[in-house]
């Protein structure tokens, strides 16, 4: 396991995302008002790529013609085949407990920690005075 | 209901002879119009007269109609084929008429002439309501009125309905059918209000009887992305003489492409094929299926349930010989869930009355 410095925070606004590469994995973060969340970019039914889907809410119903529509933008659909898939969680929305995207987990750290090592930054420099997107792979 | 029950035919028809025969159960003023009009007959083009697979000839013998009368249904269907009970599922044009009013009277007479001409005169018989299809405040009438009599064990229409069975205007009649606990049956058939395959008119009654299946397929789609099954979540539905084989391989499209749209359906909270696993039954005849008790066990399992299949033997229209109206190869386990135990699972009236 290695921690791997995957972007810089201020290059991902909230509600975007950015496709990065970290120990040969394509994995797309994404900002939810604030948290950062990461999944692999590799839908786990035919491999389309989920940082090319469309940002969508949660539609639930209590019964026909009541629409509960919540989590605006916390849902990601498979640009192929539409399947939604929980950003926080990367649980499909058809069948969570057996699909579910790859997740990795993101902490954010300041340059002036990880300066000091063992991070592997394998893109870019470090400036210590900025925060930057961390991965354990 | 006695312990002799072992075989519940759920698909007979009886046949009307005319309609003259419904005139002793309608109002004077239907009775005098139809003689005055001269209306003499509502026979519809679902089965052609002399089509043999209207009636198969041992059991027409040299008659003008086959199923004429309850003792030649019990001389066939419990004497030769073992049954105990059978449901009747009358099929008779009265769909088709459009005057709302006329329709219902016909279909009120219709279900008055089963209970006097059939019901009363073998205790073995039960029957279906056959609803109005055009008016949903008619239809539900017809539940109420004839629902006392609890011989009558579910409703009945065509699957050739005018609009998708599932639409919000006919919820009224779901409603109240699952309040009773009596199964929606959905027959073969057609109310001819569009035409009988999706892309049109067919040439040839050959397309038309196999092209019910795409109505089956297109009604219980309705039926499941509509929410009928969110709303009444007791009401069963019975497809009958619908062909059963089609049924696994659909689903799974249906299943497949819920995954991807389910956002627009968001009533239907899990794969359809899920909810018709728990809420839709179907009757065995016509098993379009291959002869060999290997293909047919392959095809069965791919419902991946024991509860879904009824008995029947849709008589008198001619689907099998001799008394093979269950398919070859069935577990003696499965084959008495099918005749006996799906059927009363599925039709609670069934257990109620002694024959």
């Amino acid at each position: 396991m290695a921690r791997h410095v995957a972007a810089a925070a201020s290059e991902i606004a909230p509600g975007g995302r950015k496709l990065v590469e970290v120990a040969g994995r394509a994995i797309v973060v994404f900002n939810l008002a604030g948290d950062f969340f990461a999944l692999a970019n590799r839908c786990p039914h035919q491999a389309g790529e989920l940082a090319k889907g469309a940002l969508c809410g949660l539609v639930k119903s209590t019964e026909p013609g009541v629409y509960e529509y919540s989590r605006r933008g916390e849902m990601i659909r498979c640009p192929w085949h539409s399947w939604e898939f929980d950003i926080r969680t990367g649980q499909s929305w058809c069948d969570p407990q057996r699909i579910r995207a790859r997740r990795y987990d993101v902490k954010v750290a300041r340059g002036s920690e990880l300066v000091e090592g063992p991070y592997v930054a394998e893109s870019f420099k470090v400036a210590v005075e900025n925060d930057y997107l961390v991965i354990e792979i | 209901m006695t312990a002799a029950v072992q075989t519940i035919d759920c698909d007979t028809h009886p046949s009307v002879p005319d309609l003259a025969a419904l005139l002793p159960h309608m109002e004077p003023f239907w009775r005098d119009s139809i003689v005055e009009r001269g209306i003499d007959s509502i026979e519809t083009a679902s089965y052609p007269p002399k089509s043999p697979l209207t009636a198969r000839p041992d059991w027409k013998g040299g008659r003008k109609q086959a199923a004429a009368t309850p003792a030649l249904l019990a001389r066939d269907v419990f004497d030769g084929l073992g049954a105990d009970l059978a449901i009747l599922n009358p099929l008779y044009g009265v769909q088709l008429v459009l005057n709302e009013d006329m329709a219902r009277a016909f279909t009120r007479a219709l279900n008055d002439w089963v209970k006097a001409e059939w019901l009363d005169r073998d205790p073995r018989l039960r029957a279906s309501i056959v609803l109005p299809m055009h008016n949903v405040e008619h239809a539900v009438d017809e539940l109420e009125r004839c629902a006392g009599d609890r011989r009558f064990v579910q409703a009945m229409m065509l699957v050739g309905s005018e609009t998708p069975l599932g639409r919000r205007h006919w919820w009224p009649l779901y409603e109240r059918l699952e309040k009773l606990g009596m199964p929606l049956g959905i027959h073969a058939g057609s109310s001819f209000r569009n035409p009988v395959t999706s892309l049109g008119w067919p040439s040839y009654f050959m397309e038309d009887y196999a092209a019910q299946a795409q109505a089956f397929q297109s009604a219980l789609t309705s039926l499941v992305t509509e929410g009928v099954f969110a709303r009444c979540p007791a009401l069963k539905v019975v497809l009958m003489e619908s062909g059963v084989t089609w049924l696994p391989a659909f689903m799974w499209r249906l299943s497949k492409f819920w995954r991807g749209l389910r956002f627009e359906v968001p009533w239907v909270d899990r794969p359809p094929m899920d909810i018709v696993r728990d809420h839709v039954r179907l009757t065995i005849q016509p098993l379009d299926a291959p002869d060999d008790a290997e293909g047919v066990a392959r095809l069965i399992d791919q419902f991946n349930s024991d509860d879904m299949l009824l008995y029947a033997s849709d008589y008198p229209h001619w689907q099998f010989d001799g008394a093979a109206a269950m398919p070859p190869g069935l577990s003696p386990a499965l084959a008495k869930k099918i005749r006996m135990d799906n059927p009363l699972a599925t039709y609670s009236r069934l257990a109620e009355a002694t024959p």
